[in-house]
């Protein structure tokens, strides 16, 4: 059990570029069948951690190596990847890029092709790991017709057929809808009780991972281990949140209520957790008064009535979608994997057409005007921000659009250093784009957006791969400017950001726009929830646990009494300054 | 073993260049002084990939991406041409060795060596050896098939001297150096 | 941005079924005689053939209508350009002149002439079916292993294979940037200056650069961590065993080559001359 398969001692890296290490004094220990979480800070190191893992550190990141790394038993110098991989399984955190056959079958079988294993056993391993992922009757699908979901099972099955000792996870749920998050974690689960394999997941959803059991979480914090225990241990210190991870919801609501977090409760799963008592103290919670933000909205500023639309295939893609927007409302756009978020809001900004319907911007017809002019109303954060990004250097990029459009150019240096801070990007603002994270690419798009201050703002997927600090600070910042009167829409798979921050859910599921009600109330509509992929929140399992009456409630008041700490630290902040 | 001359990133280069090089073939930018002429971009990242991962990836990506390409456009191949557009990748990728592209360095001379090896093998593949093939294998005549060479020929050397030199240039300054990077308070 | 593409038809016939290596050695052989003979005989059996197995593929013409367009307009033009560089190679091959029309100059047209122009376009028509069958009815699956079995170096193959499982990928990527770059602001409507309009285009082409760049270095760091090129050989998922079908389809295809070479050498020119 207790076999030593990786062991970081010492250990430290720099990238080729980088001045200072991205990791350093390292040590770590993973035990053949463990289950490890590595979680952290956007920009932290996690990727680079799991790079050391599987090896593409040192033999194809350039960089400089200081201590020991030991792979099982044998030095990391000497271990070409061939060799490597054959025990550690890769699931990267772009799963296109991963997809490198030409259909699923094919996309599995690689690893086997390249061992040059005769066909007739490649094809039974390759239907047997199908099976393993469930996507048996999809062998013979294109990467294109599958969703998010699906290519990240493709990938799993892939690294399965090989006898993997050690399944390394990269943000597995970084673009999943909750209930793909959901089914895959499981599967991670099921996978490893089956072949024992060590599980090693890097994420930063740390409630989701949380749910089908880790033995232990790795917290990194710019460059370093900052902390390394059994989730009840790790959990009760306090530690995520003071790095600005988000720890899971129901211990914030469970401390709101004054209720000590101690491993004898077992914090790490909701379902074991021994509540005896707590319903008291979180009931008296409830029934503290929290302030209450009051919102107003202005005029109707987006109206999209029966539109059509379909790609080049012939199956529709956007059906008979109509909704009007006002200014100021903050929207969030939720539903499936592929349901059609994305092209709707491409439809909005006029990249697509819509085969029928109108789109209408502050009550005028908007298919006469181009993108261009468009753009000058509607901001758009694409959800890959690969396609954004046309600059090398990170200051140009933020300020390509006030370049554009012609702003003076220190008037431009204010405004892009201001949203560069917003964004935690300030230290950076001198290095090109390809030495960034990928939330730290993403974050470089807000801001570059945000810089124009739009009437319309719209995030697609505005959160995925962020840490919680960077989260809440460009939640907060939106906030504020909603109040100023920007109109948000976000199109997220986060269903607490979107009890948070926004009053009104739009929900897809297959290209049709299946209800438009309050987040709350949407949540607890069990119908619309599982046709859209959506799940409720650990809260109303904690509310239901202690059998409130209510649930959604209970919700309600934790949202508000939130946002109320926020605007006292706001001020506090305001005195401060 | 073969490694060393065909690495897994030369084949990938390879296949995923010629991916992009059929799709540049349907996008072109006419030049707005000349008229009625287009940019032909293919030629003009051909030169860039073909600096960046080497001869065997130039070579590779002309030779696929030239007959993959026509193939799947025409359903048919101009053999005689398709060999020319690999010779003339082999022929960029071979400044590579003279060059630090992956470093960021293209000053003057990179641009007059860069320049040099890409007049001289265009030259030879248009001027000569495509007309050659033209009459060897289809039988047309001489002066036809000169002539078609020439204006080929020149327009390529042309646009990859321009365009070609000002993509390798803006993509060097994507290069960042060795240890420059720190965060600034 | 529409592309004009041929790809792969699915159909049930005994073309589809033969496997994709025949096809591909059967496609060259039949280039080759093409590109070796002008023998008009031989290449007006070909084209019958192809047209034949064309029938039996049972591909639409209006599934490859526009491929063919573009072929036709292609010849008149290569037509017309022989005609006015040389309107007297018909002669020149043939050593007869059989004036048919009076032009001034050396324009005159001559039967020769004729035939000779007929035999180039042959020579174009007589492999422009079996081109055609190769693409669409072999599964792009199948195009890499193909190549692997008539000799070409496994990593070659599967550059080409890499080729096809991108061409979707990059079209698409390319389209998304253009779109995201225009959402920024970027005015892609040509009707700006040369200088501007590429400061424009450079804003797609960086971010396409950037795109393909960084794919290639994740895609070969996937392929590394699944062990690509580890070994001298390698197998295939989507290969396929020659059938009887495919070795009469080759044997078929050399016979031809052979009889078409008895021919030139016996006659010692590539040229069929019915002039004397
Ligand atoms: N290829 C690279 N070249 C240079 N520096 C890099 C490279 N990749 C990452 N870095 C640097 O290393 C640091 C850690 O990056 P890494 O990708 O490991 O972060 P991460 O924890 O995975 O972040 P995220 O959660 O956003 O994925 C970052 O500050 C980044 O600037
Ligand atoms: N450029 C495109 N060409 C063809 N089909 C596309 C294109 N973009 C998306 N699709 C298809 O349209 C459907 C909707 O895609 P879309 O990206 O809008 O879904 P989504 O709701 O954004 O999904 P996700 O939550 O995973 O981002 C999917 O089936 C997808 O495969
Ligand atoms: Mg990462
Ligand atoms: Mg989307």
């Amino acid at each position: 059990m207790n076999k030593k398969v990786i062991s970081f001692k010492q250990f430290s890296f720099k990238y080729r570029s980088q001045e200072s290490p991205s990791l350093y004094d390292i040590n770590l220990a993973i035990n053949q069948g463990e289950r490890i979480l590595i979680t952290g800070p956007s920009g932290s190191g996690k990727s680079t951690l799991g790079r050391c893992i599987n090896g593409l550190i040192p033999n194809t990141f350039k960089g400089e190596i200081k201590g020991a790394l030991e792979r099982m038993g044998g030095d990391a110098g000497d271990q070409r990847i061939p060799a490597l991989s054959k025990k550690v399984g890769t699931v990267l955190q772009d799963t296109d890029a991963q997809f490198i056959g030409l259909t699923v079958g094919e996309d599995i079988a690689f690893a086997l092709e390249n061992d040059a294993v005769p066909q007739v056993e490649m094809k039974k391993t390759v239907a047997q790991a199908a099976k393993q992922v469930g996507m048996e009757l999809f062998l013979d699908q294109s990467p294109h017709d599958l969703s998010g979901g699906q290519k990240q099972r493709v990938s799993m099955a892939g690294v399965l057929v090989d006898p993997v000792s050690i399944l390394l996870f990269d943000e597995p749920l970084a673009n999943l809808d909750p209930a793909s998050g959901k089914a895959t974690m499981h599967l991670i689960d099921r996978i490893q009780k089956e072949t024992g394999v060590t599980v090693v997941i890097i994420e930063h959803r740390v409630e989701d991972v949380l749910a089908i059991g880790i033995d232990r979480i790795v917290l990194v914090a710019d460059g370093k281990i900052v902390a390394d225990a059994p989730p009840d241990q790790l959990l009760c210190s306090g530690v995520l949140e003071a790095n600005g991870v988000r720890e899971p919801l129901y211990l914030t609501a469970l401390k709101r209520a004054g209720i000590p977090i101690v491993p004898e409760l077992h914090p790490e799963s909701l379902d074991h957790m021994s509540l005896d008592g707590a319903g008291a103290a979180l009931l008296a919670w409830t029934h503290a008064a929290v302030s209450e933000k009051e919102h107003l909205l202005g005029q109707p500023i987006l109206n999209v009535s029966h539109v059509n639309f379909h790609y080049e295939s012939d199956r529709p893609t956007l059906e008979d979608v109509s909704f009007s927007v006002r200014k100021g409302e903050r929207i969030a756009l939720v539903g499936k994997n592929g349901a059609g978020k994305s092209t709707l809001t491409k439809l909005i900004c006029g990249l697509e057409h819509p085969d029928s319907g109108t789109i209408y911007i502050g009550g005028g017809d908007i298919s006469t005007q181009t993108i261009k002019e468009r753009s000058e109303h509607i901001g758009l954060v694409m959800q890959n921000p690969n396609q954004m990004i046309s600059q090398n250097m990170i200051f140009d990029e933020v300020a390509f659009g006030m370049r554009l459009r012609g702003f003076a150019e220190e008037e431009i240096k204010r405004r892009v250093y201001e949203s560069l801070k917003i964004c935690g990007l300030y230290p950076y603002r001198n290095w090109p784009v390809s030495a960034l994270s990928f939330g730290q690419k993403k974050r470089v798009t807000i801001a570059s957006i945000l810089v124009l201050d739009p009437d319309l703002l719209i995030l697609d997927e505005p959160t995925a791969g962020q840490d919680y600090r960077h989260y809440t600070e460009i939640m907060r910042f939106l906030e504020s400017l909603s109040e100023k009167g920007m109109t948000l829409i976000m199109i997220t798979h986060d269903m607490h950001l979107m009890l948070e921050y926004t009053e009104r859910a739009l929900v897809m599921a297959d290209g049709r726009l299946i209800a438009d009600q309050p987040p709350a109330e949407l949540l607890s509509d069990a119908d619309i929830a599982s046709r859209a992929n959506l799940k409720t929140t650990s809260l109303y399992h904690l509310a239901e646990r202690v059998g409130f009456s209510s649930p959604p409630t209970f919700v309600k008041h934790f949202i508000q009494s939130e946002q109320g700490r926020r605007s006292c630290d706001e001020n506090a902040h305001a005195q401060l300054h | 073993m073969k490694k060393d001359w065909l690495s897994i990133r030369t084949i990938v280069a390879a296949g995923i260049g010629a991916a992009i090089f059929i799709i540049l073939r349907y996008i072109s930018i006419p030049v707005g002084f000349v008229p009625n002429t287009t940019v032909q971009l293919s030629y003009i990242f051909l030169a860039l990939i073909a600096v960046v991962y080497g001869p065997v990836a130039g070579g590779l990506v002309g030779l696929i991406g030239h007959s993959l390409g026509d193939a799947l456009q025409y359903g048919s191949v101009w053999w005689s041409w398709v060999v020319v557009s690999a010779i003339v990748g082999i022929g960029f990728g071979l400044a590579s060795h003279f060059l630090k592209i992956s470093d960021g360095e293209f000053g003057w001379k990179s641009i007059a060596v860069f320049n040099l090896f890409q007049v001289v093998t265009q030259a030879v593949g248009w001027f000569l050896i495509a007309p050659i093939l033209d009459i060897s294998i289809y039988g047309e005549p001489a002066n036809k098939v000169f002539v078609q060479g020439f204006t080929a020929g020149i327009l390529d050397i042309v646009t990859v001297g321009i365009f070609g030199t000002l993509l390798i240039w803006i993509y060097t300054q994507t290069r960042t150096k060795v240890g420059s990077l720190k965060k600034e308070a | 941005m529409r592309m004009h593409m041929l790809s792969y038809i699915d159909r049930a016939t005994p073309i589809h079924q033969m496997t994709g290596a025949a096809k591909l050695i059967c496609f060259i052989l039949w280039s080759v005689i093409a590109m070796t003979t002008f023998d008009t005989r031989v290449l007006v059996f070909m084209l019958i053939a192809g047209v034949i197995i064309f029938r039996v593929a049972k591909v639409r013409l209006s599934e490859i209508s526009f491929v063919l367009s573009f072929i036709l307009i292609f010849l008149l033009l290569n037509n017309l350009g022989i005609y006015i560089f040389a309107p007297r190679q018909g002669t020149a091959i043939y050593g007869t002149t059989h004036i048919l029309v009076h032009l001034p100059g050396i324009y005159s047209l001559t039967f020769e002439q004729l035939f000779y122009q007929l035999n180039v376009s042959l020579k174009y028509f007589a492999v422009i079916p079996f081109a055609l069958l190769f693409i669409v009815t072999t599964q792009p699956s199948e195009f890499a292993a193909s190549l692997n079995r008539i000799g070409v170096s496994y990593r070659i193959a599967y550059a080409v294979s890499i080729t096809l499982r991108y061409i979707p990928d990059v079209q698409r990527g390319y389209h998304e940037i253009a779109q995201a770059q225009q959402a920024r602001g970027v005015d892609l409507s040509g009707k700006q200056k040369f200088a501007r309009r590429i400061r424009q285009a450079s804003a797609i082409v960086i971010p396409l650069i950037i795109f393909t760049l960084d794919r290639i270095e994740v895609v070969s760091n996937a392929m590394e961590l699944r062990r690509f090129g580890k070994k001298k050989k390698r197998t295939w998922y989507h290969g396929r065993p020659f059938t009887r079908i495919d070795y009469l389809a080759v044997l078929f295809a050399v016979l031809l080559l052979i009889l078409s070479l008895w021919l030139t050498l016996q006659r010692g020119s590539r040229y069929y001359n019915p002039f004397i």
